[in-house]
């Protein structure tokens, strides 16, 4: 038998492989499957995320959620749909409620649905709360993850009216008494503003005609059909709109811009009332230095009834082409963000709503809402009144664009270069052409 | 004229090739890539292209907005070029005397170019602000008339231009300064001594000696003005009010990346470009006859 002979530097290089195998052997062992989470949450927001996300990785380790703020909601959707055509998406992308249709028509998703089906994850369908699921669902089945919904609310400055002998603890419940209480205010000297509004499309047009049972588009807002077109042009909306535009020549109403650029009118006390997101909740909280109260969102009255408003904010959205693997880690991470005492802790942090009735019930028996009556306000509008056709959501195709268009056009009227009917009858005719564009972009 | 030779037959191409591969690269193929996509309507997730030739040419050229935005454009250009174009030269005229701490004043004239658009933008945003700004609060006390330039158009636009001017006047004064220094003194002492005035000077003088400087500067600043002006528009008014400010560029963005109609922004990336390269080929026939080079 011939002996052979293991040279020293054979024997040295095989103790040095099993060496470095040991090593990297548990590491492969321990190593987390990351689950890549998109989202377009800043400041006190982006905060909450994180810790979210923080509880979530720290309760298991099998996954580890890695969250990325991408931009704002249209920068988070473009950069997904980028990286979906690199074959890089991430694996959660939050979208705006504006892009649920893109979303739903894109062929890039897994429904949430049957993520959960999938995965067999029990998920209490059910008990999400009527009009977040409406605006997400179709056929009845849910598509995306609800994460942070919010309903315009009213926002007033309890000093400023303490000071022109109006009621701190009563917010103005009609748009006359808006009116009343914006002169009250400006001749006082208390504001110099009424007050203003942020989203102006969101909370002026979507949410009004929604609150006073009005359609916002034909084919139930766009739901049943892609060939919707818009009815903001109608009676309501001029009328609506209209006064708005004479009370920005008083100084009652005072537009401040789009999205959020309207907020330091109201932070620094130039107007009084505010109509904004139920989100800023936790923002005015901690930043706002006077005291300020919630109410629900004005109302003409007669001849119109009250619906319920409508939500916005974003959802979860599962993109496709995801190993199975990193699907089971998403899933789990839904249905984490989902559970009842996150539901809980996420809704008291940032003033999103709950969506899960469970969680309500148990902030209700905490007394959570009796402490805090600001962040019960939002629920208020959605669930006291009668959801209708009118008010269960809106689904139109190129809605980011649609919103602009309006914008645009409420910019020309309270500038006074064209009358609201005038306006109104424009942004139609542009936004009916951007629906007709995106159904031919989507025919079957 | 001297003439550099090379030895070696492939150097030459050798250096020049990372530059080309550069161009060719990032802009020659990403440009063809808007040529193909301005032929086809594509759905947002890029999972369905249809070709429908022209249609999104014709729909552009259909719509009212578009020509609002082309004409906007040519607005927004033509002040930011004359603006940028002569308030550096008139500050380059003052800034070649003799005087003391012209380093200084040279320096400080220089720096704003080294600011990106973008942050420029910001800190007009916070200057302008009808909400926050400091200067709408102090114009307050002197007048009641509301520069409110979310509400008004023509507002709205002078800021976006003074802006772009004011970031991109760096650039142009530097040209000029050195332009300036290059002319002979003997000239001008010469027109001085035959009784020319200061006035006279500058305009027989100076201007013509620095005309190549001029037209070279309204090139790049009008191609400026069309192509990098979106940083500005994009911090401070984001096209609005009511599209007011909404040029080209800014357009082709909003409907290419937030509207995520990718065809129709391909159609007006290639419109811009044609007009552009229009605009620069009218230019170097024309100005650059009246142009006197030494």
């Amino acid at each position: 038998m011939r002996r052979t002979l293991i040279s020293r530097k054979a024997s040295l290089q095989a103790l040095f492989l099993v060496g470095a195998l040991t090593l990297l052997l548990p590491a492969a062992a321990f190593a987390k499957t990351e689950i890549h989470f998109w989202h377009a949450m800043t400041g006190q927001l982006g905060d909450a995320v994180n810790e979210l996300v923080k509880e979530f990785n720290g309760s298991q380790s099998e996954y580890e959620v890695k969250p990325l703020r991408k931009g704002t909601y249209p920068e988070t959707l473009t950069a997904a749909i980028a990286a979906y055509r690199q074959k890089a998406a991430p694996n959660i992308v939050q979208v705006f409620e504006v892009g649920t249709q893109t979303m739903l028509l894109s062929g890039a998703i897994v429904p949430v649905y049957q993520l959960m089906k999938e995965q067999d994850i029990k998920v209490d369908w059910k008990d999400f709360i009527a009009p977040v699921v409406g605006y997400y669902s179709k056929d009845g089945n849910l598509y995306s993850m609800p994460f942070n919904s919010s309903t315009p609310i009213l926002y007033y400055n309890k000093d400023a009216f303490r000071k022109a002998g109006l009621d701190p603890a009563k917010p103005p419940q009609t748009w006359k008494q808006v009116e009343e209480y914006s002169k009250k205010l400006i001749a006082s000297g208390a504001a110099k503003c009424g007050f203003s509004t942020g989203w102006p499309s969101w909370t002026m047009v979507e949410n009004m005609h929604a609150w006073h049972d009005q359609p916002f588009a034909t084919r139930r807002n766009g739901f049943d059909g892609l060939d919707a077109q818009l009815l903001i042009n109608k009676e309501f909306g001029v009328k609506f709109i209209g006064q708005l535009a004479a009370w920005q020549k008083d100084n009652i109403y005072s537009y401040g811009g789009r999205q959020g650029t309207a907020d330091p009118k109201f932070v620094s006390g130039e107007c009084a009332m505010y109509i904004q997101s139920s989100a800023l909740i936790g923002g005015f909280t901690k930043g706002v230095k006077f005291a300020w109260g919630t109410g629900q969102l004005p109302f003409w009255g007669p001849p119109y009834h009250k619906a319920t408003s409508i939500i916005g904010g974003a959802t979860l959205w599962v993109m496709k082409g995801k190993p199975a693997a990193e699907n089971r880690g998403t899933a789990l991470f839904l249905k984490f963000i989902s559970d009842t005492n996150q539901q809980m802790w996420w809704h008291v942090t940032t003033g999103y709503l709950a969506i899960s009735n469970s969680a309500v019930k148990n902030l209700e028996a905490g007394y959570h809402f009796k402490r805090n009556p600001d962040q019960f306000t939002a629920f208020a509008e959605l669930t006291q009144g009668k959801v209708t056709p009118n008010s269960q959501g809106i689904r139109l195709g190129n809605f980011v664009q649609i919103r602009d268009v309006i914008e645009g056009e409420l910019e020309n009227i309270f500038a006074g270069k064209k009358t609201a009917k005038q306006g109104l009858d424009d942004a139609v005719a542009k936004s009916n052409e951007l629906l007709r564009e995106f159904a031919a972009q989507n025919k079957p | 004229m001297k003439r550099t030779v090379f030895r070696n037959r492939w150097l030459p191409y050798l250096l020049v090739f990372p530059q080309m591969a550069v161009t060719l690269v990032f802009f020659f193929w990403p440009a063809l890539k808007s040529l193909q996509l301005s032929l086809y309507r594509v759905s947002p997730f890029g999972d369905r292209m249809t070709f429908v030739g022209l249609d999104n040419f014709t729909r552009l050229f259909t719509d009212a907005e578009y020509y609002a935005s082309v004409v906007n454009s040519f607005i927004f250009a033509g002040g930011v070029t004359v603006i940028a174009v002569a308030a550096a030269l008139g500050a380059a005229a003052l800034a070649t005397q003799r005087i003391r701490g012209l380093i200084a004043y040279r320096t400080l004239l220089l720096w704003p170019y080294g600011i990106a658009p973008a942050v420029a933008g910001i800190i007009f945003l916070f200057i302008f602000h009808p909400a926050y700004g400091i200067l709408p609060y102090f114009l307050s006390f002197v007048t009641s008339y509301e520069f409110n330039w979310l509400l008004k158009g023509w507002v709205a636009m002078t800021l976006v231009i003074v802006a772009t001017a004011w970031t991109h006047f760096g650039y142009n004064i530097a040209f000029y300064i050195a332009g300036l220094l290059a002319i002979p003194a003997s000239v001008l002492e010469a027109a001085d001594v035959d009784g020319a005035g200061p006035l006279r000077r500058f305009t027989a003088i100076v201007f013509p000696l620095v005309s190549p400087i001029t037209f070279y500067l309204v090139v790049l600043n009008m191609v400026f003005a069309f192509f990098e002006s979106f940083q500005v528009i994009d911090a401070v008014t984001k096209g609005g009010p009511g599209g007011a400010t909404e040029i080209m560029v800014y357009k082709l963005y909003k409907d290419g990346f937030i509207g995520l109609n990718l065809g129709s922004s391909g159609a007006q990336s290639v419109v811009l470009m044609a007009i552009v390269i229009g605009l620069t080929v009218l230019q170097f026939r024309f100005a650059e006859k009246k142009v006197t080079y030494s």
